[in-house]
């Protein structure tokens, strides 16, 4: 089992969450998020005093795929989440050891 | 010469330019509110909050009568009386002649002028000032500043006959000041300042970004303000008349000068017209023009509008200069505006637009007035600013003037009020009712 988890443009949240959808996945997690990566931040000025902001707003996707489906759910993300422009964001994905769904006590690949 | 009696529509002017006046305060509450970073939002809301009660309480014991005052007679402060104003509820308005409104009502009015200065002394020290030593502070500087200085610039003396008793030492002097550009703006600037040497700078001034955590807020408090002022200028003609009309129109066009003035600077100096300056220009716009108002034509308003919207906004570059922390800039656009506008009418002013108003340079009367004006903005700047230092100073030595270092960085919400302003998670975050 993996979690993938995606940062992406805010914008693009709902063109990925209909393709993961689209695909097969049944649920996810979002967060607002802000970081920086090579897109930095930018200058905003208050009464003449310019300021540079480091972290600009994102938003983090977490969805739990069986090891099976993992590289495809990824590109699924990827190719929804590309404007092709700096600042697009990041895939990435870690082995999960277990899963329980809280509800019925299911474990493993069956709680996905 | 029959009695004069009561104007129904005089008095009903007033009263209400008097409500459009208590409603500046916390209008400026919002514009202040709104530039401080969240954590600080309540306390910058309640320090304008805190001076109405304050005021409005010292007015009636004993405030309304050190300023305007005569029995006294003297140039520096009305009478030293603890009269609690019950003694004048069926007399007409007596300041330099008879206006045909009851004087509780022109008290009521001036008590606005008084409740506002000292709030907008606030901006200068935001974000780490102890809220009871605020509190001293409004109550000491009303008193010795604000009070005795409205009496040397409002208090035009109690006239019978031809004779005059207890004007003040500017109104004497012949100052032109209509709304108050001397006694509340330059006065509120000065004082400023010099509580913000008093109390030094914010922890991490010019090394983190002190953003402004809602310019909405800003917005809204600039409207209030903005509808507000019409009566504190327009409501100074003490009439509804054509000097009101006057003020009226030059309070619009002056302020519509200005707030494109500070955006032309912002959007050649830094590539944006911001919001922020959108209501800065426009707050420096009624400043300039609040003791010009009754004195210049529309023309020369909107000239006097265009350049304080500038100047002000080029203004906010000295404290980054010189490095003080008037964190709101009371000194850019209070001081430097009403300092702007009440030499302007020495240039500007003209008996055209007012038969009780003086020619300044550009209508030929030459230099007289102008030198009268410089005389009052350098005795008024000069004793808020030397009053204020030796208050400010006290009140440091004694009783404290700032927060702990660790309650400022937690934000001074919860160390002085014990609360917070926003709640913008939908999750709880603990705990339970004690």
């Amino acid at each position: 089992m993996k979690l993938i988890t995606a940062i992406l443009k805010p914008f693009k949240l709902d063109e990925v969450k209909d393709a993961l959808q689209a695909a097969g996945v049944t649920g996810m997690t979002v967060s607002e998020a802000s970081g920086f990566g090579r897109q930095r931040g930018h200058t905003e000025v208050y009464r003449g005093a310019e300021y540079t902001v480091d972290l600009v707003p994102k938003v983090r996707l977490e969805v739990l795929v069986d090891d099976k489906d993992a590289a495809a759910i990824v590109d699924v993300i990827v190719k929804a989440a590309s404007t092709g422009s700096i600042g697009d964001g990041k895939v990435w994905t870690t082995p999960v050891d277990s899963i329980v769904r809280v509800r019925t006590g299911e474990r493993g690949t069956e709680a996905i | 010469m029959g009695e004069i009696v009561l104007n129904s529509g005089d008095t009903a002017w007033v009263l209400a330019s008097t409500a459009l006046v208590l409603l500046m305060t916390p209008g400026l509450a919002f514009f202040y509110g709104g530039m401080v970073r969240a954590k600080s939002v309540l306390n910058m809301m309640m320090m304008s909050m805190i001076t109405i009660g304050i005021v409005s309480v010292l007015w009636v014991i004993y405030g309304f009568e050190l300023a305007f005052g005569y029995k006294a007679d003297s140039p520096w402060y009305g009478n030293i009386s603890f009269s609690g104003l019950g003694g004048m509820v069926n007399d007409l308005t007596n300041n330099g002649g008879i206006y045909p409104i009851p004087v509780l009502v022109f008290a009521a009015f001036q008590l606005m002028f008084a409740i506002i200065t000292p709030a907008l002394i606030s901006g200068a020290i935001a974000d780490r000032t102890k809220f009871t030593a605020w509190a001293v502070f409004v109550a000491i500087w009303s008193t010795i500043v604000y009070f005795p200085v409205a009496h040397w610039v409002f208090a035009f003396g109690n006239k019978v006959g031809d004779t005059v008793t207890g004007t003040g030492f500017l109104a004497g002097k012949g100052l032109e000041d209509f709304a108050g550009g001397t006694a509340v703006h330059i006065n509120a600037g000065a004082a400023g300042l010099a509580l913000a040497l008093v109390l030094g700078k914010r922890v991490g001034w010019r090394k983190e970004a002190m953003r402004p955590h809602s310019l909405p807020l800003v917005m809204l408090g600039a409207g209030l303000l903005w509808f507000g002022w019409f009566g504190f200028n327009a409501g100074s003609a003490l009439a509804a008349n054509g000097t009101a009309g006057l003020a009226f129109m030059n309070t619009q066009v002056a302020t519509a000068g200005a707030l494109l003035g500070w955006l032309l600077v912002e959007k050649v100096r830094n590539g944006h017209a911001t919001s922020l300056g959108a209501a800065s220009g426009a707050v420096a716009g009624l400043v300039a023009i609040t003791p010009a108002c009754a004195f210049v034509a529309p023309w020369a308003a909107v000239v006097i509008g265009l350049v304080a919207g500038i100047l002000c906004s080029l203004a906010v570059g000295i404290k980054y200069a010189l490095g003080f922390d008037d964190s709101l800039d009371g000194v850019a656009v209070h001081l430097v505006g009403g300092i702007w506008g009440s030499l302007s009418i020495g240039l500007f002013g003209t008996s055209i637009v007012n038969s009780l108003g003086v020619d300044g340079i550009f209508y030929g009367g030459g230099t007289a007035l102008l030198v009268k004006q410089a005389l009052g903005v350098g005795l008024v700047l000069a004793y808020s600013f030397v009053a204020t230092l030796i208050i400010g100073f006290i009140i440091e030595k004694t009783i404290g003037f700032r927060i702990k270092k660790d309650a400022e960085v937690e934000g001074i919400d919860l160390s002085e009020h014990a609360e917070t302003a926003y709640e913008m998670t939908s999750s709880s975050r603990g705990g339970s009712l004690l």
